[in-house]
């Protein structure tokens, strides 16, 4: 292929990959009172309001919260289940890998919708606490995924070196199995918090009067209010996910795991 | 010495259904340097793995040093195993790698300096102390696995296929040093192999295994020697070996006349037992190829092939051209079935 035709295909790619990303940060920089691109002149003003928005600050934190604790939630159930899939040999673990699989194949408008029918209605569950079991349901399959790869990239005979050495069954798994699957379970702590927080479809369903998470406050915000303001938030958000997966790579060569 | 400090006793051993090894017994002395030697699926690993306590056998009972270990879970055995793949710690450095066990006992962090010093330098890896395994050639982390269990003065050091992923020259090396320390410590050691030019230059004794079962046990020189069954035979290297009928031997292409009655149902002869170029019968070379010190042919006759070895000094006989041969009675070796 020509030199021509590289830099043609390039250029293409990260016009198409980086091209909504800039037009997002322009857009929030305009200095008009309508959400618009080309800008109407220049300004910080909108990404100053971000801040003081009173709903984005209750959803921001909400967002974080359930990001947080709901991938911790997600790997703490996720990592003795990728072990278990991984060091045991158990009828239908294939079965087992898929089901735990099913929250990122089926869509989420119908995990939300199922939801809320069948969970958090019949139960009276607070919405909270609704969107906590959704977003570690979500997260789960990340993190059986992401350490089940790292599992596999251990040798089996590792932990039995450590019990002839005189560790018991769970020293050897803290002492030898965790450290060497660190990476992977930072990595799927990235990928999980990342997943939380830009979750639009269930949250939808389940988000209530006042609960809800910075996605779909951001979606309820434009209906009433067209202000550059939200564009000024998702430039934000981006750059945060940027921020985030850029230091992980950095720290742990994050892209070997996923 | 006693004769026995690692006993096996109608030990049997399964995976699911299946039993690897159906009825062991075993005797391993105090202090010696034992080989398990067998073909791959004979047992040999599967009854280390149950002397580590990796395996619990579905029946019998395994005694060490006097004591009943057969319940006896395999952390509180006090058992050394060098893996075959080194099963190295690739998150610590070699002199954590070597402190692990001797941490696990809460020794002062002083003794547990002094031990691993001490065991890393038994080993020649003085000045390694900071390196990742990975940092490591495949025998300096050969010699770190040794070192680890070492340290921990095991009453039984088992090892599996220790030299197989070592090259010729770091094999031959690590041969002599897993001798010299066998003779430096005294400790008891078991290793498996499938390599019977290892078990012989290394072992004081050789246990050769078959389906599960022993098939022969002795010095490595009786083994050689007098191999007892036709397999032991074709593991220590007859090439041929063949069934015997009254003074006749019988293969599926023929039958060779002897000069004597067959003493058991199978006969074997080394390639050098063979007599070339002096004999009753006739075979053609159907392969030559120089030995240094001598000369092997491989020649077909009216039994099948036959590997013979002839001294340099005769002429070399050329492909296709026939030649006589022997199969002298003095250098058969009788096989049991």
């Amino acid at each position: 292929m020509s030199r021509l035709a590289i830099w043609t295909i390039l250029g293409i790619t990260l016009t198409f990959l980086i091209g909504p990303f800039l037009i997002v940060i322009l857009a929030g920089a305009s200095a008009g009172e309508a959400l618009a691109f080309p800008p109407q002149g220049l300004s910080l003003k909108w990404y100053a309001k971000v801040f003081t928005v009173e709903s984005f600050r209750a959803s921001f934190a909400l967002s974080m919260f359930l990001a947080i604790f709901g991938t911790l939630a997600a790997l703490l159930l996720g990592i003795p289940a990728a072990y278990a899939l991984h060091r045991y040999d158990l009828p239908g673990a294939e079965t087992i890998r898929t089901i735990v699989a099913a929250p990122v194949i089926v869509p989420g408008i119908i995990v939300g919708l199922a939801l809320l029918r069948y969970f958090v209605v019949p139960f009276d569950i607070t919405i909270t606490m609704a969107l906590f079991v959704t977003h570690t349901a979500l997260v789960m399959p990340y993190a059986v995924r992401v350490v089940s790869s790292s599992l596999n990239n251990l040798r089996a005979d590792m932990e039995e070196a450590a019990v002839i050495l005189g560790c018991t069954r769970l020293q050897a798994f803290t002492k030898v199995v965790l450290p060497n699957i660190r990476g992977g379970i930072l990595a799927a702590f990235i990928l999980g918090f990342v997943a939380s927080f830009n979750e639009v479809p269930a949250s939808l369903f389940l988000s209530g009067p006042g609960v809800r998470t910075l996605p779909i406050d951001m979606l309820s915000y434009m209906e009433i209010t067209f202000d550059p303001s939200v564009a000024a938030l998702s430039a934000l958000l981006a750059f945060m996910s940027v921020a985030i997966v850029f230091i992980a790579e950095r720290l742990l060569g994050f892209s070997r795991y996923v | 010495m006693s004769d026995a400090f690692v006993s096996l006793e109608d030990v049997t051993l399964s995976y699911g259904q299946t039993a690897a090894v159906p009825n062991l017994n075993l005797n391993i002395r105090e202090g010696e340097l034992i080989a398990l030697l067998g073909p791959s699926g004979c047992g040999k690993t599967t009854s280390m793995r149950a002397i580590a306590g990796l395996l619990a056998p579905s029946s019998g009972r395994i005694i060490i040093d006097g004591a009943d270990v057969t319940r006896t879970p395999a952390n509180k055995r006090g058992i050394g195993l060098v893996f075959q793949s080194y099963a190295l710690f690739p998150h610590l450095s070699a002199f954590e790698n070597v402190a692990f066990g001797l941490r696990l006992k809460r020794l002062r962090e002083t003794e547990i300096r002094a031990k691993t010093e001490a065991g890393m330098a038994t080993v020649g890896l003085t000045g390694f102390e900071a390196r990742k395994p990975g940092e490591m050639s495949g025998g300096q982390q050969q010699r770190l696995a040794l070192a680890r269990s070492l340290v921990m003065e095991p009453k039984v050091l088992l090892l599996d296929e220790p030299l197989s992923n070592l090259d010729a020259r770091l094999r031959l090396e690590m041969r002599n040093e897993l001798q010299r320390v066998q003779k430096d410590t005294g400790i008891t050691m078991v290793f498996v192999t499938h390599d019977q030019s290892e078990a012989l230059a290394l072992a004081d004794r050789i246990v050769l295994m078959r389906d599960g079962r022993v098939e022969q046990l002795g010095k490595p020189a009786e083994l050689y020697a007098e191999p007892a069954t036709a397999f032991a035979a074709d593991f220590m290297g007859f090439e041929n070996i063949f069934r015997a009928e009254g003074a006749a031997l019988v293969s599926e292409q023929g039958r060779l006349a002897l000069d004597f009655d067959a003493p058991a149902p199978f006969l074997a002869w080394r390639p050098s037992g063979v007599t070339v170029g002096d004999g009753r019968h006739s075979g053609r070379v159907v392969a030559s190829s120089f030995a240094g010190a001598h000369r092997e042919y491989v020649l077909e006759s009216d039994l099948g092939q036959i590997k013979a070895e002839a001294p340099i000094e005769t002429p070399e006989v050329p492909i296709g051209n026939s030649i006589v041969f022997d199969l002298p009675q003095s250098t058969a070796r009788p096989l049991a079935a």
